[in-house]
C-alpha cells in the first residue's frame, strides 16, 4: 500500500481504520477530534485511495473535480487541495455541493455541463495539477479527454469509470479496456484498478497528460 | 461593458464590485481555452492579489450557482401540466372550429380543404361582402389557435427536460408532460404504481373493467409511445408494462434526485429487444420466444 497524501490519516472509526481528513462534516459523517471519516463506499476516490493506488493528491495543488454531485467527495479534496473547481450539472445535488462550498474557501461551485469545458474554460485556470472525473453519462473517455487542457503538462488524471453508464449489456472488463483505450488520446495511464468491493463495475484509473 | 471575446477570462472588463455583472458573466462565458486568470486579473488591475481574486471568485460562482439553481428548480411541473391541457385545449378548439369553418365556407367558396390547413388557406383569402368577412375572420382565428397549439408544444419541448429530465428522455417531452398532467404532478406520479402509470389516462376502460364488463385495459396514454404501438398486438401488453415499469422509476429519479441516469435507458432498451425478439422467434420457428415467457 502506498503511502497517504499529505493531509490524509488512517483513523478508527467504530473499530475499523479508516480513512479521514480534516476540515467541516459534510453529511454527518463520524469524526474523531477535527478528522471526520471519508467513507470509501460513498466516495470512488476514497476507494481509489483505500485500495492502494497513488493518487498523489498533495497539499495545495490546483484541482478541476467534474461531477461533484453533493460534494461528499469534493469537500474531502478541497479539504487537502488548494483551489478547487467543483462542476456539477444537475441542479438538486448543486443545492447540497453550495452547502459544501459556503464553509470552504478554496471550493467554487460550477453549474456546468462537463461535457462543454468552453462554458467554464473563462473561469476555471489553466495549468492545474489534477483532475477528478466521477460522472455517470456516456463517453467518459472523450469527457477525460476534452478537459485534458486544463492540466499542467504533468498534470494528473484521477478517473472513476461506471461500467454501467457506457453500457449495460457489455462485460464490464470489455467496457473499461475500450475506455482506456479512448483515454490514449490525451493521457498515459499509470495505474488501474477496479473499485471492488466499495462500488461495483467502477475501474479506478490514474494516468498522467501526455 | 466590452463583450466578452472567446479568449478572456470571466472578470475581463468588470469592475469587482458589479455582483450581477460577474454573475452573468460566469453563467453565460465561455472561452475556448482556459489561462493563467489569477495572474491575469491581477495584472489587469481586477484584483490586488491572487488571494483576494480567488476570495471574489468564490463569492461570484456561488451567487451564480445559486441563482441558476433557482431559475432551474422554478421550471416547476406545475407549468407543464398547464402548458400541456392548454395545448390539448386549444387543439381540439381549432379541430372543432374548423369543422364548422369548413361546412360554412362551403356555401361560400369552392373546393374548400377540411381541417386546419384548410382554414389557413381561407385565412389568406381577399372576402368580398359581409358574410366572406365573417368565414374569413373565422378561419384566421382558427390559424392563431392552431399557431398557438405549436408554440405550446415548442415550450413543453424546452421545460419537460428541465423538469423531469429521465421522464422526458424515456417518455419524450410531450408524453412526460401528460403524464404528470394526468398523476396531477410529478410527486403524484412518483408515488404511483407502475400498473397505475400503465393505464393512466385509459379511466373509463379500467372502470368499466372493474364494473365488470369488458378486459382490463393493456395501456393508457402509453400507447402513443413507439415502444407500445411499434409493437406486434400479442407483444403489447408486455412492452406496456416494461415501459411503465422504467417510467415509473425515472419519475421517482426526477422526483427525488433530479440527475440523468443513463443506464436506466439502457435497460429499457435492452428489455425492448427482448420483447421484440419473440416475433422474430416465432417467424424463424426457434424456441427462444417460449423461453422468454417463462421467465
Amino acid at each position: 500500500m502506498s503511502d497517504l497524501p499529505e493531509g490524509i490519516q488512517r483513523r478508527e472509526f467504530d473499530g475499523r481504520q479508516r480513512l479521514a481528513t480534516r476540515g467541516e462534516p459534510v453529511y454527518g459523517e463520524p469524526t474523531d477530534g477535527e478528522w471526520r471519516c471519508w467513507d470509501a463506499g460513498r466516495s470512488k476516490l476514497g476507494a481509489m485511495i483505500e485500495t492502494g493506488m497513488d493518487v498523489r493528491l498533495t497539499a495545495g495543488d490546483g484541482v478541476l473535480y467534474l461531477g461533484a454531485a453533493s460534494g461528499t467527495t469534493v469537500s474531502h479534496v478541497a479539504d487537502i487541495a488548494g483551489p478547487t473547481y467543483a462542476v456539477e450539472f444537475a441542479a438538486r445535488p448543486m443545492r447540497d455541493l453550495l452547502d459544501v462550498a459556503e464553509a470552504r474557501e478554496n471550493l467554487f461551485p460550477l453549474l456546468k455541463d462537463a461535457r462543454k469545458p468552453e462554458s467554464y474554460s473563462h473561469v476555471v485556470e489553466s495549468d492545474l495539477d489534477v483532475l477528478v472525473q466521477d460522472v455517470a453519462t456516456r463517453g467518459q473517455a472523450s469527457v477525460a479527454v476534452d478537459n485534458a487542457r486544463f492540466l499542467a503538462d504533468d498534470g494528473r488524471l484521477l478517473l472513476a469509470i461506471k461500467a454501467r453508464s457506457e453500457d449495460v449489456t457489455a462485460e464490464p472488463d470489455a467496457v473499461f479496456d475500450e475506455v482506456c483505450e479512448e483515454l490514449h488520446e490525451g493521457y498515459e495511464i499509470i495505474d488501474r484498478e477496479r473499485l471492488e468491493p466499495y462500488h461495483d463495475d467502477h475501474l479506478g484509473v490514474v494516468a498522467r497528460r501526455r | 461593458m466590452s463583450d466578452q471575446s472567446t479568449g478572456a477570462g470571466w472578470f475581463a472588463g468588470r469592475a469587482p464590485e458589479a455582483d450581477a455583472d460577474l454573475r452573468a458573466a460566469i453563467r453565460t462565458g465561455r472561452a475556448d481555452a482556459p489561462a493563467d486568470w489569477p495572474t491575469e486579473a491581477v495584472e489587469g488591475g481586477f484584483a490586488d492579489d491572487t488571494e483576494a481574486y480567488y476570495e471574489t471568485l468564490r463569492a461570484a460562482a456561488i451567487d451564480a450557482a445559486r441563482e441558476a439553481v433557482a431559475e432551474r428548480e422554478g421550471a416547476d411541473d406545475q407549468q407543464l401540466l398547464h402548458a400541456v391541457r392548454a395545448m390539448d385545449d386549444a387543439t381540439r378548439t381549432a379541430n372543432e372550429l374548423a369543422e364548422r369553418c369548413h361546412e360554412w365556407a362551403g356555401t361560400q367558396f369552392d373546393a374548400v380543404e377540411p381541417g386546419i390547413d384548410g382554414a389557413r388557406t381561407l385565412a389568406d383569402r381577399e372576402p368580398s361582402d359581409p358574410v366572406e368577412e365573417r368565414v374569413v375572420a373565422l378561419a384566421e382565428r382558427i390559424d392563431d389557435l392552431a399557431s398557438e397549439a405549436d408554440d405550446l408544444r415548442g415550450f413543453i419541448e424546452r421545460l419537460a427536460p428541465e423538469v423531469a429530465p429521465n421522464l422526458a428522455e424515456m417518455a419524450g417531452s410531450v408524453l412526460a408532460a401528460r403524464l404528470i398532467s394526468l398523476a396531477g404532478g410529478l410527486d403524484a406520479l412518483a408515488k404511483k404504481p407502475s400498473g397505475t402509470v400503465q393505464v393512466l389516462g385509459a379511466e373509463d376502460a379500467l372502470f368499466a373493467h372493474l364494473a365488470g364488463h369488458g378486459s382490463s385495459p393493456k395501456h393508457g396514454v402509453i400507447y402513443t409511445h413507439e415502444y407500445v404501438n411499434g409493437t406486434r398486438p400479442e407483444d403489447r401488453g408486455s412492452a406496456a408494462r416494461a415501459l411503465a415499469g422504467k417510467l415509473t422509476i425515472a419519475a421517482r429519479i426526477d422526483h427525488y434526485s433530479g440527475d440523468l441516469r443513463p443506464e436506466i435507458h439502457a435497460e429499457l432498451d435492452e428489455r425492448m429487444a427482448t420483447i421484440r425478439a419473440r416475433a422474430d422467434g416465432e417467424e424463424s420457428g426457434s424456441a427462444d420466444g417460449n423461453e422468454e415467457e417463462a421467465r
